[in-house]
């Protein structure tokens, strides 16, 4: 291994143990703006996909990674494969082989492509994930000749072999067929035969059963926990349904927006969830028993834009138990101000929003907004008004977050709480980043 | 092999007849190509034989079987050996286009970035000229620069014209296949981009491109007719030429000499018209918007009572999934 790229011992490198040390793992997307702004040159956005995560993947364990979509989670395990550019942070791989830490973020051409025999991907549709215009056979046996590691009848015989493996026997049957002659479980057992063929360390599964028929996801399963078994597997688990993850992960780390909201055993994390997200995620898992069909408290609204996400924690807008620390800012009482006008009529709305205009004003990222009543309005009418919202739910979350509402000369002040500094600290045995432990 | 000859195996009857009549024709001119020498009675540039000269724009009679034309040369043998020269320079223009077509489009729809936006906004260019202002202004570059290889300037002019076509549809079509699973698949297990772009994309791209390529043969054969026409093309002497034959023959019309225009204008109708028959028959079968898959006849066997007949049918389902199930049908919901 004289090729690769030694990289400066790590923090936990004590415990032996580690096989894949995830360090502040940055992957940032430039977004590019719309028509006009692009002509003038305008930078967009930044989509923070995967935003500081930190994660210590033991040597032959199932690390589930469990989020909505757009948590970040098959952008952080297409990081591991080095698949999307890294923007920031290390991903120290220790190879069985004993050599030095690699770091695949800093890994490039060549050298990544070699890397890449030890760790695979299994992927999502194993209807796009195969070739179309390549038999079984070349393709399950194609990253043994791109590695030049066997050919002619070793090849043939390595393929075989794989392809029994994974279930797909008698081999013969399947060697010389195309992809669209192939069922959906025989198309991803196809392509978990192409990904340890290699013999890889480590497995990405992004979602290996999403597109299964039920009666083949658990074979699958049961395929992967064998194949683990044999070939001394360690599996990165990507998924959103956290069935599967119970039944297949030793450890889940719960993504939102890019972040690990809370990591730890599977049992602890199902048993005593702690992050507010968590026991919402554990709450929508459907259930058998009638009296539970209905959950009743799922988080409000939708996961927020990825581009700009909520200040403090990402989770804070849709929490039942967010406090006043929890990053509010004048965007979330622009949502609250517009769920209000949901309920209202009319005319009310009409009159309300000819009061406060547009609320540009509340697309700030300050602590502190004044909203000026519009349209020859008065202030009185203004300062009612969010008294009337502010009475109308008192309970609602968002008004714990400000400290200070005011009517001055010319318009209301509206005033936000200070976010609190907030990370993943150990909470039991599990990592919870949450204000409230 | 035998998956490439599937779609032509599934054709349903018109686009079968259509392909078939298109190959026939097609077929019968690459005969008469190669074999030229033994076809034709005289020489493409033959004024005559044993020292006499035939008679000018005699009529089709003994000896010559379609005539002579103003400029002593056989009518039957220049149509023939017009025939080598049409084929030979709409092969090579189409394998030349068709080979920087279709790896220009292959990289610049893979790399992207300035590269593609720069082969993109030349081949733009390009294909907004009409294409016989294109082939003109080419042919008569490349006529001052290879003077006495008018054939292979014929083809580099028509060249010119067709790489836009053939560059722009594997370029889009690439463009959408990168993006695939499966190429990120061949990225993961560590494919270097000359393999993804070789093994994986490639065979994905270029599905579209016969029918192009037989399409552009048609219309190759009368852009040349064109320049020909128009006196740039190749030269009487370097090999018979269709559409000069035919520029000649305008005389001649006005005075009822019909013979010297006729024939060779019935050579590129026939020719054209048969490249276009492939190119459209390739079209509805590989074109799965178009194709109609042949549904294999479900046979019921005679009404037998209270016995259960397994009846087998064929059923091709869609595009994707096609396989035979046997269904059994249980006699008493047969209808007769």
């Amino acid at each position: 291994m004289s090729e690769t790229v030694t990289v400066p011992e790590a923090p936990t490198a004590g415990k032996a143990d580690v096989i894949l040390d995830v360090d502040h793992l940055q992957v940032h997307f430039k977004l590019r703006g719309a028509g006009l702004s692009r002509i003038l040159g305008r930078e967009g956005g930044i989509v923070k996909a995967v935003d500081d995560v930190t994660i210590a993947l033991k040597r032959g364990e199932v690390f589930g990674l469990v989020g909505e979509s757009g948590s970040g989670k098959t952008t952080l395990g297409r990081a591991v494969l080095g698949l999307v550019p890294i923007t920031g942070g290390l991903i120290r791989h220790q190879s069985l082989d004993g050599g030095a830490p690699v770091d695949i973020a800093s890994l490039k051409g060549k050298k990544l492509r070699k890397h890449r025999q030890k760790l695979q991907m299994v992927f999502q549709d194993p209807h796009a994930a195969l070739n179309p215009a390549m038999t079984i056979e070349t393709q399950v046996g194609h990253p043994l000749v791109i590695h030049g590691r066997a050919k002619g009848a070793e090849l043939k015989a390595k393929v075989k072999s794989a392809l029994e493996h994974v279930g797909l026997a008698p081999a013969e049957q399947f060697m010389s067929k195309y992809p669209s002659d192939l069922s959906g479980g025989q198309k991803q057992r196809a392509v978990i035969a192409r990904a340890i063929i290699l013999e890889p360390e480590v497995l990405v599964a992004d979602e290996p059963v999403s597109m299964l028929d039920m009666s083949v996801r658990a074979k699958i399963l049961q395929l992967m926990l064998d194949l683990k078994q044999y070939l001394q597997l360690t599996y990165i688990y990507i998924t959103h349904d956290l069935a599967t993850a119970k039944f297949f992960c030793d450890r889940v780390a719960i993504m939102y927006l890019g972040k690990i909201v809370e990591v730890g055993p599977t049992a602890e994390i199902f048993a005593e969830p702690r992050h507010p997200y968590t026991q919402a995620l554990l709450k929508a898992i459907p259930d058998v028993d009638p009296s539970k069909m209905v959950p009743r408290d799922l988080p409000r609204g939708e996961i927020p834009d990825a581009a700009r996400p909520p200040r403090g924690c990402s989770f804070h807008p849709r929490c039942p138990l967010a406090r006043a620390e929890c990053g509010w800012e004048p965007r979330d009482l622009k949502a609250m101000v517009d769920e209000h006008w949901t309920r209202v009529s009319v005319e009310q709305f009409e009159k309300e929003q000819a009061l406060v205009g547009n609320l540009k004003e509340l697309n700030t990222d300050k602590l502190k907004v004044k909203l000026e009543p519009a349209h020859g309005g008065s202030v009185d009418e203004l300062w009612t008004m969010f008294e009337n919202i502010r009475t109308e739910n008192p309970e609602e979350p968002l008004w714990r977050g400000v400290t200070r509402m005011e009517k001055v000369k010319d318009g209301v002040v509206i005033e936000f709480a200070k976010p609190a500094e907030i990370a993943l600290h150990p909470v039991g045995n599990a990592d919870v980043s949450c204000v409230l432990y | 092999m035998k998956r490439f000859l599937k779609p032509f195996q599934q054709t349903t009857g018109l686009a079968r007849w259509i392909m078939l009549i298109g190959i026939v024709i097609v077929f019968l001119f690459i005969i008469v190509a190669i074999f030229a020498d033994f076809i034709a009675p005289y020489g493409f540039n033959q004024v005559e034989v044993d020292g006499v000269r035939f008679v000018k724009q005699a009529p089709p009679g003994p000896g010559h079987i379609l005539g002579v034309n103003d400029q002593f040369y056989d009518i039957f043998s220049r149509v023939i050996y017009g025939a080598r020269t049409a084929l030979e320079v709409v092969l090579l223009s189409i394998i030349l286009s068709l080979v920087i077509g279709v790896v220009l489009g292959l990289l610049c729809g893979y790399v992207g970035g300035w590269v593609d936006r720069c082969l993109v906004f030349l081949m733009d260019a390009m294909y907004a000229f009409p294409s016989l202002l294109l082939a003109i202004v080419f042919s008569f570059l490349l006529s001052g620069l290879m003077k006495g290889s008018g054939i292979i300037s014929a083809a580099l002019s028509l060249t010119v014209v067709y790489i836009p076509r053939y560059f722009r549809v594997v370029r889009n079509t690439t463009l959408s296949a990168r993006e695939a699973t499966y190429v990120e698949a061949a990225r993961a297990i560590g494919a270097p981009n000359r393999t993804i772009m070789g093994r994986y994309l490639f065979t994905n791209v270029i599905q579209s491109v016969p029918v192009i390529g037989t399409l552009n043969a048609a219309d190759a054969i009368s852009t040349l007719a064109a320049l020909g026409f128009l006196g740039l093309g190749i030269q009487p002497i370097d090999a018979s030429e269709w559409g000069y034959d035919l520029s000649r023959a305008l005389d001649d019309a006005a005075s009822g000499i019909w013979w010297t225009g006729m024939f060779p204008g019935l050579a590129i109708v026939l020719l054209v018209t048969g490249l276009t028959l492939i190119g459209e028959g390739l079209n509805e079968t590989m074109n799965p918007t178009l194709r109609k898959r042949r549904f294999a006849a479900i046979v019921l066997p005679e009404r037998k009572p209270k016995a259960k007949v397994a009846v087998a049918a064929e059923v091709v389902t869609n595009d994707i999934a096609e396989s035979a199930y046997e269904e059994i049908v249980d006699d008493g919901e047969v209808k007769p």
